[in-house]
């Protein structure tokens, strides 16, 4: 008995060891881990509470969102309707509580909505054959219109409990909590599920998953459906957060830090290959980056530059440690 | 019902059977009027020169193309292909090359790609474990050695692939494997890989097998049997035990002197 523990300890210890490296999510953690220190040393108040919770305010939503947007690159599709559903769906809740559905409920109609979206994208890409760049992209402006024509273009205030809106996004530690709890979920799906194996069949080799007989419109419609819902959640999950829903929230800009994040994180646009746990660690880079840079006293015109270069230089070497890794050097 | 069966075994004993099968792609004959027939358990080796029909030939056997005329019978009755997902269903089985493989994903997960055991439950929770055995014992079996099931299909090589491919046709219960040319842009052992995969399928007996190859000397050892088609027809068939690989040549180099003394 005694050996056979410390054996397993010992095997733990360099099965840890090995995944570190071996990983797709290694390298851009490691990128994280360099970072923060570089912004502790030349900020000094990088690592604090205060400033955690920054972290998880630029992150959080984010890594929502990248999450389901992963599932559609595996499959070898693409959304860019994602930032537009997380502004819309906040508001499918405002005005269903307003009619006196009860707030938990009217985050499910919001939900629902959001799925409808993802159906629709779903289907016009599958049955009528549309790139999903264009579909989604047809439907970026389209949701924009509707969210803009029913808001009016006026932010407004969801009511709600003390507790419930902490729970929902208005506490840092619940933000979190939603943020990996969703990404563990997720990763499990991709990696130890049917639903995940074919999503990745899928991306991998259209024509071999057909073959084999995967259903492969039901199956890349759901995965539509459901990085539509995140998204939608990640839209709820912020409204709580700030207090209000604004109509220009979110939008372009949340979709492209969360197909950025997905991409740096390791998954690839072409398909077959991603990870969803890679894509959290991407949305914190990111953070990190907008963060220390602000924290720096970048100005706002140099920052754009600044992180545009930054995820640059972070994505050619997470492209080169991965080829590495694929000739098995690391 | 026992009493039609048996019959059917006795009156006929070929897996597959064409008669008179022909195929037109508009002005273009490639498949004139071809019989021919494998018997259960046989391994029959198709040989002819580029053009000969080979290839067509195998995709009206695994339903991918229509025959434009002709009957096909699948254990002594008439079948009329729809699909290649409908042959399949028969036990039609087409490996063409590794195409059907997935690179992302490993070996095991390939073997039982839309097939995998679960852990009950409508989550679909996948059973690695009694996959990774499956796999690990059928392979062995079949003589496939890679270093591990483990491994990503993207990082073994052609021939492993194969010889996967092979390998999952047959864990699925195929009856008849069809191989366009399987050794094709191969190594010796490569190659080797294959054909051993063959001959193990041979001794087991349980699948039959077309096997389309240039390299006649390479196949020979591995056929039961024969068959030369030539612009269309088969004009050559017999038992491996009745012919040689010298007969072959001399008919393949005749054929070649024919065809550009015409030329000329
Ligand atoms: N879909 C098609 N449409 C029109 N002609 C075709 C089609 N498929 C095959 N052919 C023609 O049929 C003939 C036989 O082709 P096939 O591919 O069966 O030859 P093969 O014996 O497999 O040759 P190779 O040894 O080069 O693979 C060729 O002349 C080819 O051009
Ligand atoms: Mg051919």
């Amino acid at each position: 008995m005694a050996t056979s523990s410390s054996d397993s300890t010992a095997g733990l210890a360099s099965r840890l060891g090995g995944l570190a490296l071996r990983r797709r999510e290694a390298s851009i953690f490691i990128a994280g881990c360099l970072l923060v220190i570089y912004f502790q040393i030349t900020t000094d108040v990088f690592v604090s509470g205060a400033n955690v919770s920054t972290l998880v305010q630029y992150a959080g939503a984010t890594a929502v969102l990248a999450a389901g947007e992963v599932m559609v690159l595996i499959c070898g599709e693409l959304d860019l309707s994602i930032g537009m559903v997380y502004a819309l769906s906040p508001f499918l809740m405002f005005y269903a509580n307003e009619a006196g559905v009860p707030m938990a409920l009217a985050i499910i109609l919001a939900l629902a909505g959001a799925g409808v979206v993802g159906l629709i994208n779903g289907l016009v890409t599958t049955w009528l054959k549309l790139p999903s760049f264009v579909t989604t992209l047809g439907m970026l402006f389209l949701i924009n219109g509707f969210t803009l024509v029913i808001s009016g273009g006026f932010p407004v205030q969801p009511q709600a409990g003390e507790i419930f809106t902490a729970v929902m996004g208005g506490s840092a530690t619940a933000m979190v909590i939603w943020a990996v709890l969703i990404a563990v979920i997720l990763q499990f799906v991709l990696t130890r599920t049917r639903w995940g194996l074919h999503t990745i069949a899928i991306g991998g080799n259209l024509s071999g998953a057909t073959e084999a007989g995967i259903k492969v419109k039901t199956l890349k419609i759901r995965n539509f459906m459901l990085c539509s819902m995140l998204a939608g959640f990640g839209g709820i999950l912020d409204t709580f957060r700030i207090g209000s829903i604004d109509p220009l929230a979110g939008g372009n800009e949340i979709m492209f830090m969360a197909i950025a994040s997905a991409v740096i994180g390791g998954t690839l646009l072409t398909g077959g290959v991603g990870t969803i746990i890679g894509a959290l660690f991407g949305a914190i880079v990111l953070a990190i980056l907008k963060d220390g840079f602000t924290l720096s006293g970048v100005s706002a015109y140099t920052f754009d530059m600044i992180l545009g270069a930054a995820i640059l230089v972070t994505m050619t070497i997470n492209v080169h440690l991965n080829q590495l890794r694929e000739k098995g050097r690391v | 019902m026992t009493m039609s069966t048996t019959q059917h075994s006795t009156t006929d004993n070929d897996l597959v059977r064409l008669e008179h099968v022909s195929k037109r792609f508009g002005p273009v004959e490639p498949l004139k009027d071809i019989n021919l027939r494998v018997g259960h358990g046989e391994v029959l080796g198709l040989l002819g020169n580029n053009g000969a029909g080979k290839s067509t030939l195998m995709k009206i056997l695994c339903g991918f193309h229509p025959a434009s005329d002709g009957t096909m019978y699948f254990e002594g009755k008439p079948v009329n292909l729809r699909s290649v997902t409908h042959a399949r269903q028969l036990g039609i089985d087409c490996v063409y090359q590794d195409l059907a493989l997935v690179n992302e994903l490993n070996v095991y997960h390939n073997m039982f790609l839309q097939r995998e055991p679960v852990h009950g439950g409508p989550l679909g929770i996948l059973n690695n474990k009694r996959m990774k055995a499956d796999a690990e014992r059928h392979l062995a079996d079949m003589g496939v050695n890679i270093p591990s099931v483990d491994v990503e299909i993207a990082k073994l090589s052609g021939g492993q692939r194969q010889a996967i491919a092979v390998a999952r046709s047959v864990y699925s219960n195929a009856r008849l494997l069809l191989l366009d040319e399987p050794t094709a842009a191969m190594g010796a052992k490569e190659g080797a890989m294959i054909l051993n995969v063959i001959k193990r399928l041979r001794e087991r007996g349980d699948v039959s097998v077309i096997i389309i190859a240039h390299n006649y000397a390479q196949i020979f050892d591995v056929c039961d049997r024969i068959n030369l088609l030539r612009e269309g027809e088969i004009v050559f068939d017999r038992a491996t035990s009745d012919t040689s690989v010298q007969e072959l040549t001399d008919i393949v180099v005749n054929e070649y002197r024919a065809a550009t003394e015409a030329e000329a």
